[in-house]
């Protein structure tokens, strides 16, 4: 099926298929594992039992999506010596040691202290169990912090030379980590992952909210989820525009591109909200146009000329398309998700956030937008560093190993159909986790922040479905395990 | 004074290779044996014995290939796409295995489906594993810092011994683990076992010992001149003795010794093939001098190696330490 592909362009597809499904598990865990610790202070610190309950049900997801992390990653790990050695060979000396550090400082601590988290609470006791917590959650958040930096490295190189065998070399180690885009993409990708997790939290709250069984611990997930977008969803609009400012600065070509400005506009360029680019004929095809807007968000200034592609030389292009596309996804979903943070405020304030069905549909509805904004960020930006792997430096095409296209394609082809067969199977197992939330066990309303009525999921209740009858049922027998 | 950072390195990347070989080694070994135990009790029990430190010692592994990138990037780009499809074998087997752990447990339907995945993907992890260690020390062919050999070139009769090998070895690991950490029924099979691979295991060490010094006249000439000579007499010897211990330990129903005396024997055989390598990185057409990346590189890493590996020692041993002693079969999945 692959015939006509060379060993490039399957190398990439490779690339980008395992990649894309690597990051899904991280945007989860990082945000999970911190929501995970918050959980368990807090029920340290209030007794509350619904956070500890809590705490177990997301912990065993948890496992399972950080299994999967961890064995997507190492696919990672080695695909850069497998089908991109040349630019392993080259960038190694810098690319190489962040990575270590990254084994080291964040790797073997979530690792080491996964088991205790996982395995063993009644063995360690609460205090030395919540610090294995921390510890996990520190592991992400280094993790992220180092895998960011290299990142961000590809795309604005700093503090290196090249030596005699067309190595890159660090010269200032602190310039090569703190590079140009590393603190805005850090800020963004961490954002990201926190509102992709509460997306998920306040999807599953207001599923089991819309069930009426378990509404102690279904409200209160919903409502720390839907806490976390109103304040993170504003906060990461911000981000994302210092970022954009930020690539503006460091890859302009990357923001023609997402603008889709084939032209250069020397009296204010307007901002292009749909149309389908045409690169080759140079123009956007159908384009919806505001007028000197695209001036005022990058410049601030209604006038101020913005160069298009047309000072680029056709073989330094990114595609056009997958960009402008992908990043119109992105945003598209930010403000999606600012919307529904601002509803969930609205509710807040009239009492009527944990029995506003539509506002429960709305977050269900919403659950996976996190990982589709992620996966769009990430074409955006690294679609958009095209045709360079470091930018500016190393074209893609002298990356690539000497290897042969039906050795890649037959690799290709195992991971797509492993990659599908085994995280289709372990996605299944924690959309099944999630549908099972067990009944409340403790008290009823009043004891926590649900204070509406109408959803008492006694047995006999007049608007209690029949459907609450059986779940009710089951989910009471289920008390005692 | 000039610190040697290429060979330092190099001590650091054996260390961590050898820390994944013993450590995955018996969580590979458990999952290769569970064919041998049927019961969905006993192998509730197997897994139980590895889940909480299984993650840890796969990311052993990865700082074996990170490091080897961050330090030695011209070994890591030819290494790796010479040994192309046994590596991307291991680490679709690696997947399979390593998901088994919490889907087994999320599942009745298909819970022999994850029994079949974990034992599959451990038994293919370890051959992979020995293959790949077979074709590298066959040696690995390159030019202008590119691999320069074959797509086949890694499948010969003397790597699909070193895969079998390291494949009883890792069933030796694990049956002398579960000797360990089991009790009863389970434990006394798994001493049968540990017997078996135990001769098995050292028969294979004396096939590959007595072959490798005749792949390349670097590995002869190691082997039987002054002075490291002196290693050809001493580790048949220790291994002789650890293997004595092992079978005694076995017959004796002692609980921690077999499985010591069986690391002992892969540390021996690792040290073997340090010998062997020495100073090649790639044999043999790379050195580690001629691989290491610039002192820069190296020197900034070392910094915090020198720092983490001792709290990661630490608190990885404080990990195993917290799961001390024979598995409770009462106490279930997380």
């Amino acid at each position: 099926m692959f015939d006509h592909f060379d060993a490039l362009i399957l190398a990439r597809i490779q690339f980008a298929f395992t990649v894309s499904f690597h990051i899904i598990f991280p945007a989860f865990s990082i945000g999970l594992a911190s929501y995970l610790a918050v959980l368990e202070g807090l029920h340290l610190w209030t007794k509350k039992p619904v956070y500890i309950e809590l705490f177990d049900f997301w912990k065993t997801i948890f496992a399972l999506a950080f299994g999967m992390g961890v064995v997507s990653g190492i696919v990672m790990s080695y695909q850069f010596g497998t089908n991109w050695s040349v630019f392993s060979d080259k960038a190694g000396p810098i690319v190489g040691p962040l990575m270590g550090y990254e084994v080291l400082s964040a790797f073997f601590l979530e690792a080491g202290f996964l088991g205790v988290m996982l395995f063993g609470r009644k063995r360690v006791g609460p205090g030395l169990h919540f610090f294995a917590t921390l510890m996990v959650a520190f592991g992400t958040l280094m993790s992220a912090t180092w895998i960011l930096s290299v990142n961000s490295w590809m795309q604005t190189p700093a503090g290196f030379a090249m030596n005699e065998a067309g190595q890159f070399v660090p010269t200032d180690w602190w310039a090569v980590i703190f590079n140009p885009s590393f603190p805005y993409r850090f800020t963004h990708m961490v954002l990201a992952a926190y509102l992709t997790t509460a997306l998920v939290v306040g999807a599953v709250g207001a599923y089991h909210l819309l069930r009426r069984t378990a509404p102690l611990r279904a409200g209160t997930m919903f409502s720390m989820a839907m806490g976390m977008i109103s304040v993170v969803a504003p906060l990461q609009i911000l981000a994302g525009d210092a970022h954009g400012l930020n690539t503006l600065e460091h890859q302009p070509v990357k923001v023609m591109a997402m603008e889709g400005h084939f032209d250069s506009h020397p009296n204010g360029a307007p901002l292009i909200l749909f149309g389908i680019p045409n690169q080759e004929e140079k123009r956007v095809d159908y384009a919806v146009e505001v007028p000197k807007l695209s001036s005022l968000i990058l410049k601030h200034d209604l006038n101020a000329p913005l160069n298009g592609l047309d000072t680029v030389p056709d073989e330094l292009e990114p595609p056009v398309e997958i960009v402008f596309f992908s990043f119109r996804v992105m945003v598209a979903l930010g403000f999606a998700m600012l919307g529904l943070g601002l509803w969930s405020l609205y509710c807040r304030f009239k009492g009527t956030l944990y029995s506003s069905d539509w506002l429960h549909r709305l977050a269900v509805v919403m659950g996976p937008a996190g990982f589709v904004a992620v996966l769009a960020g990430w074409i955006t930006t690294e679609v958009g560093r095209q045709p360079y792997t470091v930018y500016g430096h190393l074209m893609t095409t002298q990356s690539l190993s000497p290897i042969s296209a039906p050795a890649v394609a037959s690799s290709l082809i195992a991971f797509i159909i492993v990659y599908f067969l085994v995280f289709g199977a372990g996605t299944f197992y924690i959309l099944r986790l999630m549908g099972r939330l067990p009944r409340d066990a403790h008290g009823h309303l009043g004891q926590g922040p649900i204070r509406t009525t109408g959803f008492t999921p006694a047995p006999g209740l007049p608007d209690s479905p029949g459907g609450a009858h059986h779940h009710g049922n089951r989910g009471g027998a289920r008390h005692g395990a | 004074m000039e610190l040697d950072l290429p060979f330092i390195w190099a001590a650091i990347i054996a260390f961590a290779v050898l820390a994944y070989v013993v450590l995955d080694g018996f969580d590979l070994g458990v999952g290769i044996l569970f064919p041998f135990f049927r019961h969905k009790r006993e192998r509730d029990v197997m897994m139980n014995s590895v889940a909480p430190v299984w993650d840890g010692n796969e990311t052993w592994l990865v700082l074996g290939g990170g490091g080897l990138l961050a330090v030695f990037p011209l070994a890591y780009a030819t290494i790796l796409p010479a040994l192309y499809a046994p590596i991307i074998a291991m680490l679709l087997a690696l997947i399979f295995r390593g998901v088994a752990f919490e889907y087994r447990w999320r599942t009745r339907r298909a819970e022999r489906l994850w029994d079949w995945a974990f034992a599959g993907g451990s038994t293919v992890a370890a051959l992979m594993q020995g293959i790949a260690l077979g074709a590298l020390v066959q040696g690995i062919n390159v030019e202008n810092r590119a691999y320069a050999g074959g797509w086949w070139d890694w499948l010969t009769p003397f790597s699909l011994l070193t895969g079998l090998a390291v494949l009883v070895g890792y069933a030796l690991l694990g049956a002398t683990w579960l000797v360990m950490r089991t009790t009863g029924d389970l434990a006394d099979r798994a001493r049968r076992i540990a017997l078996i691979t135990a001769v098995a295991t050292v028969a294979a060490m004396g096939i590959v010992s007595l072959w490798t010094p005749f792949l390349k006249p670097e590995y002869l000439d190691r082997w039987f001149r002054y002075p490291t000579a002196l290693f050809t007499v001493l580790v048949p010897l220790l291994v002789i003795g650890c293997f004595v211990i092992l079978v005694n330990g076995l017959q004796q129903k002692h609980d921690t010794r077999p499985f010591l005396a069986a690391l002992g024997l892969f540390v021996l055989a690792y040290a073997g093939i340090g010998i062997s390598f020495y100073p090649y990185i790639v044999p043999t057409s790379v050195t580690i001098w001629e691989a290491a990346g610039p002192d820069e590189s190296l020197l900034f890493l070392l910094i915090g190696a020198a720092v983490l590996i001792p709290a990661i020692l630490a608190y990885t041993s404080y990990a195993y330490w917290v799961f001390r002693g024979k598995v409770d079969p009462e106490e279930g999945y997380h």
